[in-house]
């Protein structure tokens, strides 16, 4: 893998620390007037998403960490491991708890999800930020109300629970925004 | 604001000058990376390489042996490798000596420049002046002079100073830095100009040591609001410990691997036919400006900044 100075540092950049893949968030050049110039940075762990402050000296070099983001295809789950597919190479790929992480429960059979691959291996799973799903519970509405004030909360098929609104009914189907885990919208079928 | 540096000079009687900005000689601070060019055109100079100057100190010097007098100069200079919210490659340099100066004096006078600058700009309270020693003291409890490379780490520890892989094991100064930039810098000039003054003796390349325990270089730097914005000296005139100190510096390129710089002679020698006693002092124009507009980075004040070059 290539190693980058800290002259190419920018946000978005891949980098190996301690064994572990990060993502540059901030880069910030300091140097005292005259002296040692260093760089002061926040480092996502791509592994975790925490964020960690570091500093380098300048000029110096890091590893650069081999992370990449592709297209992939959720197939199912066998207890265990989430399968994927690339829909072009039709390669399989498994991704363990910790990858899929939260995105589990919004994870569809065929829903085309963002993985993020470290050397070759999902590392994270981004689930699409719209998903279509069916409530499989929740309590009886309230007939008339056509506002989304207060709300109910209704199980999805994937066992996702997010707030609906009071008219939204058992066995509807419903567009959710999986970045924020609400409700948007009925969807006609 | 250009205007008015004019006319505050121009009342003390101190003669603005111009000095090449290409040099066949640079400076040898490993910290400081100059551009570097070739002439290919007619005359003795042809195929030379030349360096763009990182600031007019060499030339300025030069003059004042000459019997310039008191002289200033608003220069453009070029620093390779610098660029961030508060560097540019290039940027404007104030710079002026003051013949029988003192850095001490040359702070009072610095004092009235940045006063009358940012007057009606940016509220001051009254200046300060905090020697290195004692911005350490204050800020991180220790005294610079007598800490040791072990002692450096558990203070950047303690103050949850992220430590560089690669930190020399054998100086302090790479570690003061650190804890300077990080921990000290963002504290000084809070709504004030606060002068950082007598650094050690190694990081005062071209400023005059006050002998003591320890020995001090008489250098300054003023801070307002975090930004540091000015550094002076008041000025070493020795050829011979001059030319020792260059040679150090190349001595230090070497062992880091960095291209070794051409010592200017002409300046060695203006040096031992004879500077007066002086101190000179360069201000950053830019991020005067910038703190004079109320911003937060340089590229708000510059037409084009760097990225827009």
């Amino acid at each position: 893998m290539a190693t980058y100075s800290t002259n190419e540092f920018k946000s978005g950049l891949k980098i190996m620390m301690d064994g572990d893949p990060y993502a540059i968030v901030e880069n910030e050049f300091v140097k005292p007037g005259k002296g040692q110039a260093f760089n002061r940075v926040k480092v996502r762990n791509l592994k975790t998403g925490r964020v960690i402050e570091r500093t380098f000296k300048s000029g110096d070099s890091v590893e650069g960490a081999d992370v990449t983001d592709v297209d992939l295809q959720y197939l199912y789950n066998d207890g265990e491991y989430w399968h994927f597919m690339d829909p072009q190479s039709y390669e399989q790929l498994t991704a363990d708890a910790a990858a899929v992480g939260d995105a589990a429960k919004w994870l569809k059979e065929e829903a085309v999800c963002q993985v993020t691959l470290w050397n070759g291996v999902p590392l994270s799973v981004a689930a699409p930020n719209f998903v279509v799903m069916t409530i499989v519970e929740t309590d009886p509405g309230v007939r008339g109300d056509t506002s989304g004030g207060g709300g109910k909360p209704a199980t999805l098929d994937t066992g996702a629970v997010v707030r609906v609104p009071l008219f939204v009914q058992n066995g509807e189907v419903i567009k959710v925004d999986t970045r924020t885990g609400e409700y948007v919208s009925r969807v006609k079928e | 604001m250009l205007a008015r540096i004019r006319t505050f000079f121009a009342a003390r009687g101190v003669l603005e000058v111009e000095t090449p900005a290409l040099s066949v000689a640079a400076i040898g601070d490993p910290h400081l990376a100059s551009f570097v060019t070739v002439y290919s055109g007619p005359g003795p100079r042809h195929g030379r390489t030349l360096y763009l100057h990182t600031s007019p100190e060499f030339p300025m010097k030069r003059l004042l042996a000459a019997g310039s007098g008191c002289i200033y100069q608003i220069a453009r200079v070029f620093r390779d490798g610098e660029a961030g919210r508060l560097h540019n490659p290039e940027f404007t340099l104030l710079e002026w000596y003051r013949v029988g100066f003192d850095h001490r004096r040359l702070m009072d006078e610095v004092t009235e420049l940045a006063t009358e600058l940012l007057n009606g700009r940016v509220p001051l309270v009254e200046p300060e002046r905090l020697s290195y020693r004692a911005a350490f003291q204050r800020h991180l409890d220790l005294d610079p002079y007598r800490v040791t490379v072990a002692e450096l780490a558990v203070c950047a520890e303690r103050f949850g100073v992220p430590i560089p892989p690669g930190m020399p094991t054998d100086e302090t100064d790479p570690w003061l830095d650190l804890l300077l930039t990080h921990r000290i810098e963002p504290r000084l000039g809070a709504g004030r100009l606060t002068f950082l003054y007598d650094y050690p003796a190694s990081q005062a390349a071209l400023a005059r040591l006050r002998p003591g325990d320890p020995p001090v270089g008489e250098r300054f730097e003023l801070y307002l609001n975090g930004v540091e914005l000015a550094n002076g000296f008041h000025e070493l005139g020795d050829a011979v410990e001059q030319r020792r100190r260059f040679e150090g510096e190349n001595a230090v390129r070497r062992a880091r691997g960095q291209p070794e710089m051409p010592v200017d002679e002409h300046l060695l020698a203006a040096l031992a036919a004879g500077l007066p006693d002086c101190a000179g002092v360069a201000l950053g124009f830019d991020r005067l400006a910038m703190l004079a507009a109320g911003n937060e980075s340089l590229a708000e004040v510059l037409a084009f900044p760097f990225e827009r070059t």
